[in-house]
């Protein structure tokens, strides 16, 4: 057929390249539990998913609420007296009740410290759409955003596929537990220039995904400096910010900059209600920035991801009801701690320890002594023989960029207690099993990885960007590909 | 690089930020260089005589800039969107902006600075100064009446009345009593539920009369049309491809298709002599000059029924269309979202429907629908793609993340949507109450002599007020829409926001009024303009 034949050429780039970023293992992972998820009862050999960051923990919390309140959907005889005011509004400002109430919340999550102004609040579809957003604002295709590593395995599609803005990875290393430090950011930087590579700015996510970290304080001020120094943005993706369950406390880049001679032309923030609250499907995005100009262009830009003014509505109403919100976050604080603490206690128990964290839906996992060397490759092994085998969806390292070998992001908010024992139990078991097959071969591990840990070091810039070609490209991940069996596929087949 | 002067830049969006000191530094500077230049002769001599009061400008900016008196922490001025009458609009010279633009100010990206500022439009400005003080019968009289959002209130009685009989819990669904908050705040479908395409479907169906069906795999749901043709145009072309439209067009065009694509759209002039319909030697001319200079065309942009003019593609039309596509290679899209809101008597004929009965080459077409019209629900941000291209839908799917629609807002919409008995009643009673009000409406006008081009759909009429502008020209349209606004308080859209070629255009969306108001908006304007001409006697 012609049309097919000259179809490429008749598709832009975007419909055709490959930066939807969708041929990561963090994605390949999602199509393996979707073919087969996991069920106690249907399905209990199936995977279980725990690659996706959703926060169901509370919906007891939300139901009770919406039934308490009818009126707020809109769409009910008690709430009908809204309904067509509400349903006509399409102004992209968003409904003034909406901006009071979401940037109060954002204030209360900050624990008060900050008071977020609603006339700077922008809608926006998701933080998907949030990122995208700001992307679109401050950069032009071919610039860059240096973005510590390891780092959400989304951003790859978000911040590049349709702005072709580039990301500049800015390592982080497990021996000061993945801080982002000056030296790291200057060195990051200064190899762009040198490649001539123009960085615009800076984004990070704090609590970090997918370490589950709070950034401190001190970390912050170097971060606004450094941007204020080189004259570049800094975009700070705090939609993890309430899921904070013990000391250290959340700080946002809005009360850091504060007390701080800073340009705050410079800082803009994202926030959304799909993690801290656990409404995804709710797509609420918002992009707050301390830049005129970039929330008048962000806001003419919420047209192609405005939320729905009945979720508008009903979120107003939901989070301008005080007593609920503080009991909401103290329960849900509660709820992911209890949870966080199983798990990773669960792991202790078999020898797999997690970089300490207290916040974000996951935990990042150190499996590094279970890979056969320490590179890439092995990882993707151990993922391979993890998602096939042992049956969890977890998401390795690589997909977030992790210039180490061996961690894994796992998450716990996502499934019921029961389910909780079940993973716990597959994962004691692949371990256990491991070790005894791997005891003799333990000691020569050891020494390759140290001996590779100190070639880390001197891990040049053009490594760093391999990503783009290698680790996103499907032969490397594809199913189909003839990657040789570890000992430990060996030894459970 | 901060010394650069990026000339071709607009500066408008820095107007606003520019503080006194700096411009009046601009202008010394600027003296500087001047005399400089006859100082330091020779080949260096520009170069010097630029550089070294550049030098001393970006110095005194430092200066500045340290010893600024910090910003208030709390409550910053909100920024404005748009400017708030066009004429009041500050046009500041570019030169006196050169050096406050380019220097110590942090840059954002060159797209959004052509975003960012003030809407020239008189299309936005009108809709702004209408929403700041809006009109209301009772308790604000003397408001500015909304005749430019185009926006459908005739039934909302009838949606209110199904609500109100059927939904108790509805968004947290209704089985058994049982709440169940699981299926609409945890991650959906991007593209929509199928439930909701399924409906969707069985709608689109039902509003074309039936004569077409269309298929749920190939849709995929965004939140609104705006995102629907822009994730289109994302899909169809790169940056610096263009699209062809018919003109007069949708002046948010501009916006969805321009803004972040960096697609171009090139006007295909259709004139009041046939009415504005479209025609092929049109659409073959605009084709060939725009490959003459390089471009290239991705594919042809079509609203039907037309908005603003409100007229029907026919058949025929449709046919040649994609005879011209063929030949052309290029796509289709056509954005059929006011397909429901038919008045005539004309046939309304959907692209899918040709399509359904001919050997078409259905791969490059594309369609645009949304509730925003036919059902009145713009807030509800529901907008569907349609496209017989496998690729398209695969990409198009993976880019709705950044656009999808609410879940608890579809959950609501698949039961509304459901309901034939509510649909059938709601399509007629609006079919009904739009062919009143377009007849009202269009008489009224015709008592002012005023002539309205003939149409079918829509939800308002495009009026012929050339006889009304003092000059023939843009500049005179603008005038009397600016007199309509700030003297008749009416806010119209004029034509050339609609790149319309002819000027004296105005488009009036009369859905938003009651007919009482009808007499308010006529004597209106009949008062804006008694004083400059005597037209009005003379019919």
């Amino acid at each position: 057929m012609e049309f097919t034949r000259k179809n490429r050429q008749l598709l832009s780039r975007i419909a055709t390249n490959d930066r939807h970023g969708e041929n990561s293992p963090y994605f390949d992972g999602w199509k393996a539990y979707d073919s087969n998820p996991f069920h106690p009862i249907h399905n209990p050999d199936g995977v279980i998913q725990m690659g996706l960051a959703e926060n169901p923990l509370c919906f007891d919390l939300i139901e009770k609420w919406i039934r308490e309140n009818p009126d707020a959907s809109i769409c009910t005889a008690e709430g009908l007296d809204k309904f067509k005011d509400i349903a006509i509004y399409q102004d992209y400002h968003g409904l003034r009740e909406f901006r009071e109430a979401v940037a109060k919340f954002m204030g209360r999550v900050g624990g008060n410290r900050v008071t977020f102004d609603p006339n700077r609040i922008v809608m926006s579809g998701g933080a998907t759409g949030a990122n995208e957003t700001a992307m679109f604002c401050l950069a032009d295709p071919g610039d860059a955003f240096l973005v510590p590593s390891p780092y959400y395995a989304g951003f790859a599609r978000d911040l590049r596929w349709r702005t072709g803005v580039e990301i500049v990875p800015v390592h982080c290393k497990s021996s000061n537990n993945f801080r982002i430090t000056r030296a790291a950011l200057e060195e990051a930087y200064e190899k762009a220039q040198r490649s001539n590579i123009n960085i615009k700015g800076v984004i990070i996510t704090n609590p970090s995904n997918p370490l589950g970290t709070v950034l401190d304080k001190e970390t912050l001020r170097s971060l606004v400096s450094f941007v204020t120094d080189k004259k570049i943005h800094l975009v700070s993706d705090e939609i993890y910010a309430a899921t904070v369950f013990s000391s250290p406390r959340f700080i946002s880049v809005a009360e850091v900059m504060q007390d701080m001679d800073c340009n705050r032309d410079l800082i803009h923030i994202v926030y959304s209600l799909s993690k801290d609250m656990g409404f995804p499907g709710f797509r609420v995005g918002i992009v707050y920035s301390f830049n005129d100009d970039v929330t008048n262009c962000a806001r003419k830009m919420s047209s192609f991801g405005l939320v729905s003014s009945q979720t508008q509505f009903l979120l107003a109403s939901m989070l301008s009801d005080d007593e609920f919100v503080g009991n909401f976050l103290r329960e849900s604080s509660k709820r992911l701690a209890k949870r966080h603490h199983v798990f990773t206690k669960g792991l202790e128990e078999v020898g797999i320890s997690t970089i300490k964290s207290n916040a974000g839906l996951f935990f990042w996992m150190d499996m590094r002594p279970l890979l056969k060397e320490q590179t890439t490759k092995a990882e993707t092994e151990l993922w391979r023989v993890i998602i096939n085998k042992v049956k969890l969806n977890v998401s390795p390292g690589s997909s977030f960029l992790c210039s180490e070998p061996g961690w894994f992001r796992v998450c716990f908010a996502n499934m019921d207690d029961k389910t909780v024992e079940v993973a716990l139990d597959r994962i004691r078991e692949f371990v256990l099993q491991g070790k005894e097959e791997n005891n003799h071969e333990a000691d020569k591990s050891q020494a390759r990885a140290q001996r590779w840990r100190k070639q880390n070091l001197r891990l040049s810039f053009s490594s760093s960007r391999l990503y783009d070609e290698s680790l996103m490209s499907p032969h490397m991940i594809s199913p189909h590909s003839p990657i040789p069996h570890s000992p430990l596929v060996r030894a459970r087949t | 690089t901060h010394l650069s002067f990026p000339l071709g830049h607009d500066p408008a969006p820095l107007v606003v930020q520019t503080r006194k000191p700096v411009r009046a530094a601009a202008a010394a500077a600027m003296r500087l260089i001047v005399p400089l230049q006859s100082v330091v002769q020779g080949r260096g001599g520009l170069i010097f005589g630029s550089l070294i009061p550049c030098a001393l400008f970006y110095f005194l900016q430092l200066y500045l800039k340290r010893h600024r008196s910090p910003k208030p922490q709390s409550n910053p001025p909100s920024p404005t969107t748009s400017s708030p009458k066009l004429a009041e609009m500050t046009r500041t010279s570019s030169r006196s902006n050169l050096f406050s633009r380019s220097i110590g100010q942090v840059r954002i990206s060159s797209r959004a600075i052509s975003i960012a500022k003030p809407n020239e439009s008189p299309y936005y400005i009108g809709l702004d100064k209408a929403s700041e003080d809006p009109y209301d019968r009772l308790s604000n009289p003397d408001g500015v009446i909304q005749l430019g959002l185009s926006e459908n209130r005739l039934c909302f009685d009838l949606i209110e009345k199904w609500m109100s009989e059927n939904l108790g819990h509805s968004i947290t669904g209704r089985d058994n009593g049982e709440l169940n908050i699981n299926g609409i705040a945890t991650y959906q479908p991007f593209d929509g539920t199928m439930e909701l395409k399924l409906a969707m479907a069985g709608f689109m169906s039902h509003i074309m009369g039936g004569a077409v069906t269309f298929e749920p795999s190939q849709m995929v749901l965004t939140a609104g049309a705006t995102p629907a043709i822009e994730t289109l145009c994302f899909c169809l072309a790169d940056q610096g491809n263009a699209f062809l439209v018919p003109t007069p067009y949708y002046p948010g065009f501009d916006r969805d298709v321009k803004f972040r694509t960096g697609v171009e759209l090139i006007p295909v002039h259709c004139r009041s002599t046939d009415n504005f319909a479209l025609s092929i030697t049109a659409l073959d001319q605009a084709f060939n000059q725009t490959r003459k200079h390089g471009t290239k065309i991705r594919g042809i942009l079509l609203s039907n029924p037309a908005n603003p003019v409100g007229n029907l593609l026919s058949r025929e039309m449709l046919y040649a269309i994609l005879d011209f596509a063929r030949e052309k290679n290029i796509h289709v899209i056509s954005d059929e979202i006011f397909a429901g809101s038919m008045y005539g008597n004309e046939e309304f004929v959907s692209m899918a429907e040709v399509l359904d009965s001919e050997g078409f080459d259905k791969n490059r077409v594309h369609i645009v629908y949304g509730l925003s019209k036919d059902l009145s629900l713009p807030g509800f941000r529901v907008g569907v793609i349609y496209s017989f291209n496998e690729n398209v839908l695969a990409a198009a799917r993976k880019l709705t993340r950044f656009s999808s629609v609410s879940a608890p807002t579809q959950r609501l919409l698949v039961s509304m949507l459901s309901d034939a008995r509510f649909i059938e009643e709601y399509i007629k009673t609006n079919k009904r109450r739009l062919q009143n009000m377009h007849a009202l409406f269009v008489a009224g006008l015709k008592g002012l002599n005023i002539r309205c081009a003939d149409s079918s759909a829509g939800l308002y009429c495009w009026a012929d007020m050339s006889k009304l502008i003092s000059s023939y020209s843009e500049k005179g349209e603008l005038e009397l829409w600016d007199k309509l606004l700030n003297v008749g308080k009416i806010n119209v859209t004029p034509g050339s926001a609609c790149h319309c070629i002819e000027p004296g255009w105005f488009r009036c969306c009369f859905t938003t009024l009651a007919e009482e108001d009808i007499p308010v908006v006529l004597e209106r304007i009949r008062k804006a303009v008694e004083n400059t001409t005597d037209l009005l006697n003379s019919s």
